[in-house]
């Protein structure tokens, strides 16, 4: 009987290596994992997978650096993307603008002011070409960061490929299409929880069956993070909404080996250094059990948890902004040490406005100094077995757990229903909010420290730098195109595909996606999409409460 | 009686952890918080402002539209004959301070304000509001 060193071992050897000096600076070789003496595991790459999903971890493959980038016209994305990808940066995530978050035409009266502000706009086929204008999306997989309009965005990307000559069975990448938690956290909804969930259900589907590629779910806690939440929630939600969606996805038919190797996850990095770590640890043995224990899952790939990383916005301050780049180089750091996939970093200017090329640069670079300089990335878990990090991924789990058991109970045994009814009765927006005052009334106290803001603000009061300045001419010229787009398209066709995408809507059993990819390359726009299914589904209205 | 104050998000913004941790800290000093929700346009921020006869009407901003949408919004309260000054909060840079002053704003309360930051500042505004009836 192979002990799990030996096991992973062997997995070891048949991994690919990077070319790298895995020695430390003064010339020790260093293993490429670390574990007890009797060589008993698990090791990473070894169910539960806490110490990592792979045996070889960085050893074979860095994470992959990707910069979130989005604003003004797709032009002005475009060459962002070009300028992340000439510094070294390997993956794309594409941030929209509000009005399109919001599935809203940027002629919309509710868009006043908000195109192309905090992303990029997209109105139909002819924005979605630009941002990716000279970037081989064969080479440099791409996310879309977009929820309730995730379907009909999906498309229209679909849409575009395919015209430019890539079949949608090759397109690598992420959709986020995470809507639980827009109504939990982030507060981009726009048709109801279930009618919601039903458009989630169809992109699954239709990945699952013609995009191998493709992840279909990228299942979000950071949102949850930013809105206030403590770490132990922010582990307990996503996860939550994971389960949820899978329960969906096998309530529709689906076998749970079928599409669960492509959800993946993505996890805030807050400043809580060694907490973050055991986070992500925690996560990984969760997902494991519960994919195995209680979904049946066979694959490894669906017991695997994989996830990207951000450093947290709402950890940087106004104040004395250039200590921001060594909040985010702390909180990469917790990332890469908890194994991420692939990681942005927030740049130091981005508590006042989006990033100047500058600021994201220094971002990516500070990316490349913990790759390339450091040597954290030679070992993997370099923190396993360490008394405290594995107590506290313990203590991460026990919570984790009795907030299932809460969900669970208010779903009657499901974990979909718990987390429908848990939006519905505002408990998830409760804790939220309970948390985020909690945290704010210890800054207030003076208990927990930020620093330049509540202690040695010394330097604090003087101007601030440089910042990106967005303006309305960027709205003026995507109002321009769109009219231009609505005059020249065949309106008779545009009817056509609309009213027989108010049928199928009508009609819970229809995968709603191949309509939506017809509507894109007819030019219908995304706003007339997402009415028309609205007037099928209705609105959510979420009841404000303090 | 306990002053009357609506705090509401106008736009397409959905950051609501700001605008619900002032809503609290201002009912822990004492004023009677009346909490719009989301989404609200000028239009409807300034009907609700009027129907509930608030004393101040404060917005959260994280989008970077405050200067578009900021200055409708007290044009809407002017244009119902509501007076009530209208505080704005979130991430609004510092040049664009000056401009949201200019355009009827009474004070504007930037990233890392404090609890007592937010209170004073509400106090102010409504004690000047006060002494110009």
């Amino acid at each position: 009987m192979n002990t799990p060193r030996e096991i992973w071992n062997e997995a070891f050897e048949a991994s690919a290596t990077r070319v790298a000096d895995f020695s430390t600076m003064s010339g020790v070789p260093l293993d490429a994992v670390y574990g007890p003496a009797d060589g008993s595991g698990p090791y990473p790459g070894q169910y539960p997978y806490t110490r990592g999903p792979y045996a070889s971890m960085y050893r074979s493959k860095l994470w992959t650096m990707r910069m979130f980038a989005g604003f003004g016209t797709a032009d002005d994305t475009n060459g962002r993307f070009k300028e992340i990808i000439k510094s070294g940066g390997d993956g794309l995530s594409t941030a929209f603008d509000m009005p399109t978050l919001l599935g809203l035409d940027s002629d919309h009266p509710m868009s006043l002011g908000e195109v192309g502000r905090c992303g990029v706009a997209i109105d139909t086929l002819a924005d979605m070409d630009d941002p990716y204008r000279g970037i081989d999306l064969g080479q440099i997989t791409t996310s879309l960061t977009i929820n309730s309009p995730a379907a009909p965005i999906f498309a229209m990307f679909v849409a575009q490929a395919e015209k430019a000559g890539t079949h949608r069975s090759r397109l690598g990448g992420t959709l986020q299409n995470d809507i639980l938690k827009e109504y939990q956290a982030q507060k981009e909804f726009v048709f109801p929880p279930r009618q919601s969930m039903r458009l989630v259900r169809d992109t699954i589907s239709f990945t699952a069956a013609e995009m191998p590629r493709w992840h279909s779910v990228s299942i979000s806690g950071y949102h949850i993070r930013e809105a206030g939440s403590t770490a132990a929630e922010e582990l307990a939600f996503t996860l939550a909404n994971g389960f949820a969606y899978v329960e969906l996805a096998v309530a529709a038919g689906l076998p749970v080996d079928a599409f669960a190797p492509r959800l993946s996850f993505f996890f805030n990095a807050h400043i809580d250094f060694f907490e973050e770590i055991a986070k992500y640890r925690a996560a990984r043995r969760i997902w494991a059990r519960w994919m195995r224990e209680r979904y049946g899952a066979q694959l490894e790939r669906s017991l695997q948890l994989r996830f990207h990383t951000q450093t947290a916005g709402v950890s940087l301050t106004a104040q004395q902004p250039e200590v921001n780049i060594v909040r985010t180089a702390i909180e990469a750091l917790a990332g890469v040490l908890g194994g991420t996939q692939s990681l942005h970093t927030n740049s130091m200017d981005e508590a006042m406005a989006l990033p100047t090329e500058k600021s994201a640069r220094i971002a990516l670079r500070t990316q490349q100094v913990i790759a390339h300089e450091t040597n954290v990335a030679h070992v993997a878990d370099p923190l396993g077995g360490s008394w405290f990090v594995e107590s506290l991924t313990d203590e991460m789990e026990r919570q984790a757990e009795e907030l299932f058991a809460h969900l669970l109970d208010l779903g009657d045994g499901s974990m979909l229903e718990g987390c429908i009814r848990g939006i519905d009765d505002n408990w998830f927006q409760g804790r939220i909010a309970d948390s985020a005052f909690e945290l704010e009334r210890k800054f207030n106290t003076g208990q927990r420290v930020i620093v330049g803001v509540n202690r040695f603000t010394e330097g604090s009061d003087e101007p601030s730098m440089n910042l990106l300045e967005i303006t309305n001419e960027d709205e003026a010229r995507q109002l321009q195109r769109l009219a231009s787009v609505r005059h020249d398209r065949n309106q008779a066709q545009v009817d056509e595909v609309l009213s027989r995408l108010a049928a199928e809507a009508a009609d819970p059993e229809v995968n709603l996606m191949p309509t939506l990819v017809e509507a894109a390359t007819a030019f219908v726009s995304l706003g007339e999409m997402m009415d028309t299914m609205a007037s099928v589904f209705g609105r959510h209205v979420e009841v404000p409460t303090i | 009686m306990s002053e009357r104050v609506l705090i509401g998000k106008v736009g397409l913004d959905g950051h609501d952890r700001g605008v619900k941790v002032v809503a609290r800290i201002l009912r822990d000093a004492g004023f009677e918080v009346i909490y719009t929700g989301l989404f609200q346009t000028p239009a409807t921020m300034a009907s609700a402002a009027v129907d509930e006869d608030v004393d101040l009407v404060g917005l959260s901003m994280l989008s970077g539209a405050h200067l578009t949408l900021a200055p409708l919004v007290v044009q809407e309260l002017r244009a119902r004959g509501c007076m009530a000054p209208v505080v704005v909060g979130g991430i609004i840079p510092e040049h664009h301070v000056q401009r949201l002053l200019d355009a009827g704003v009474a004070a504007v309360l930037t990233p890392g304000a404090s609890a007592a930051a937010v209170v004073a500042a509400v106090r102010d505004v409504l004690a000047a509001a006060h002494a110009a009836d």
